[in-house]
């Protein structure tokens, strides 16, 4: 009966004043992603460019000047390429220890024998929300040289030799490598788990019927279809596999570990651009970094194939 | 044989519940050293390291009144990372969801370009650009500000990506609906599509907010003096090749997982929503 009590937008005559121009269609859009844009230019574009800039410049206090290659050559020296290695044979570890076991863990959890799954999956989440400072606070002082550390304690319980654990090479990248499970094994296995919700119980259900047994219908079912999942775990490994530093800063103090064990390509960075104020070099190092995880992701993508398809 | 068939899962069950529980350990193993720790003398620790001994003679409040004790800046830190946290997380969630939402809802120009763009800077290591930007704070004078850790990382990829895949999920006919009611484009957002987007807020509010609380790298370059510092930088501070302040530092980090772990407990789901929510990219 009663008519629906719309009003509607009056077209004034002023619809063509700024005001009205700002409030239409059109502009609005623009509006919601200027902070975007202005961000984006000023703390990201800008940097980036003058980072590359910065990479060819010698720069002191209050001038610059252009000297071509001369930090890159500078960087052909052994504690860089140290720091290269450290950085990629942590990030190759940590790939291959926190993609196929958690992997494993989220089908273990996901499958209809496991109980209290909620309460394992939140437990492992845990180690997460810990900073990384108060992580290698913890593992700094468990894995400490004092006979009475908690490492120390243990291994000379199962009757081995009492160790210096972040004085040597080896034990030192594995203190790192176990620092990375505790923290990233419960996300890599939530990732796992969240994709795993994706793929219909239909699936298992007729791949059952066909007479699969469980280890067929993972490596059949899970894996391919856990693809997409794994890439974007592998690529954001690859980017925090590279990135490191925090974990190493904390374990050894600061950037100084004995013979640069720990030091990371950031690390390296951080020494020359804010230890050695050498900025120009400092930025050398950020390009390179840029490049190789540039080609490493690329490179990786091609393998899992993500550029043969269209999109 | 449905009994053998029970008896067989079982078994598996018992594996199954016996390697989750090791794994469990492990996990909250280190957090529980570290809250033990905090309770013993800092010759103590010196002495023995981190151990897991409870002995009765040893345990002692001293460490946590020291921490609140005039002399020392632990509140202070407190203080500004609470500040901090809260003031990028507000900054944050309204700058990228407002991206997210014009990336999802409306068509113009640019749009594809804007959108690779944040798909690229998710990619790049930030660490690369930390030198131009810390000469940027330099001359914005926002070296040894909040400012200076806030603003450069509040409008964030990640956030605007989840936004983006959030707002494009919603019914477009609310909008009609609103501009035929006369609601303007600012309006919409604002009135109608926040409440919306009321889980995609509350998700995101508990990682960036977990994030800014953890944040070190950029915040060690920009803040440099005692009194301006977060929790993580001014921990870290304790932590020297002279000798370690263990008194402050064990019990300082006991209290910095505190306030993540009682929201965890009460918002796990939305963590978890979170943390998956980039990964799942339809």
């Amino acid at each position: 009966m009663s008519k629906p009590n719309v009003t509607r937008v009056k077209q004034t005559s002023g619809s063509t004043s700024i005001s009205s121009l700002l409030y239409s269609q059109k502009i609005a859009p623009y509006v919601f992603v200027l902070p975007f844009i202005i961000s984006f230019s000023v703390f990201f574009a800008y940097p980036v460019v003058s980072a590359f800039i910065m990479s060819f410049q010698e720069i002191v206090p209050g001038s610059s000047k252009f000297i071509g290659f001369d930090n890159y050559k500078e960087l052909w020296n052994p504690t860089f390429f140290k720091a290269i290695k450290n950085s990629t044979v942590y990030t190759a570890l940590t790939l291959l220890l926190l993609i196929p076991i958690p992997l494993v863990l989220a089908a273990f959890l996901n499958s209809k024998v496991m109980i209290f799954k909620n309460f394992f999956r939140s437990t492992l989440f845990i180690p997460a929300l810990t900073s990384v400072v108060v992580a290698g606070t913890i593992f700094r002082l468990a894995f400490g040289e004092l006979d009475g550390s908690l490492m120390n304690t243990f291994i000379t319980a199962l009757g081995l030799e009492k160790q210096r654990w972040l004085g040597d090479r080896w034990l030192g990248l594995m203190t790192l490598l176990i620092l990375a499970c505790w923290r990233w094994m419960g996300i890599n296995m939530l990732y796992f788990m969240a994709g795993l919700q994706n793929i219909s119980k239909e699936v298992y259900e007729s791949a059952e019927i066909d007479g699969a047994n469980t280890w067929k219908k993972f490596t059949n079912i899970t894996v391919p279809l856990l693809k997409p999942i794994t890439i974007y775990v592998f690529t954001i490994s690859i980017y925090g596999g590279y990135a490191m530093f925090t974990e190493s800063y904390m374990l050894w103090s600061g950037n100084r570990s004995p013979k640069d064990i720990g030091l990371t390509m950031v690390g390296y960075l951080y020494r020359s651009g804010w230890e050695q104020n050498n900025l120009g070099l400092g930025a050398a190092v950020g390009i390179v970094l840029l490049a190789i995880t540039f080609i490493i992701t690329f490179v990786q993508l091609n393998l899992f194939g993500l550029f043969k398809k269209e999109e | 044989m449905k009994t053998a068939e029970e008896t067989k899962w079982s078994l598996n069950r018992v594996l199954l519940l016996l390697l989750f529980t090791a794994l469990a350990i492990f996990a909250l193993f280190p957090i529980i050293t570290l809250a033990i720790a905090s309770f013993k003398p800092a010759q103590e620790l010196l002495r023995n390291g981190l151990n897991l001994s409870l002995d009765k003679e040893l345990l002692t409040l001293s460490n946590y009144t020291n921490l609140f004790s005039p002399k020392e800046n632990y509140v202070t830190w407190y203080k500004n990372s609470v500040l901090i946290t809260f003031t990028f997380t507000v900054l944050c969630l309204l700058l990228s969801s407002m991206v997210g939402y014009a990336l999802a809802v409306y068509k113009f120009r640019f749009r594809n370009f804007l959108f690779v763009l944040v798909l690229i800077i998710m990619a790049v290591p930030l660490e690369i650009i930390m030198l131009p930007m810390y000469k940027l704070a330099i001359s914005f004078h926002l070296i040894n500000n909040m400012w200076g850790v806030i603003l450069p990382f509040v409008v964030a990829p990640l956030p605007i990506f989840f936004f983006r895949q959030y707002a494009g999920g919603l019914p477009r006919d609310f909008l009609d609906a609103a501009r035929v009611d006369g609601c303007t484009e600012y309006g919409i957002f604002f009135k109608i599509m926040m409440p919306l987007m009321a889980p995609a807020f509350s998700s995101m509010a508990i990682l960036q907010a977990l994030a800014s609380w953890n944040n070190f790298l950029w915040p060690l370059i920009v803040l440099n003096s005692t009194n301006k510092l977060t929790i993580p930088i001014g921990l870290s501070t304790l932590l020297t090749p002279y000798g370690n302040n263990y008194k402050i530092l064990i019990a300082g980090s006991v209290f910095a997982i505190i306030p993540v772990l009682i929201v965890f407990v009460f918002f796990q789901k939305y963590f978890i929503e979170g943390m998956t929510a980039g990964g799942v990219k339809g």
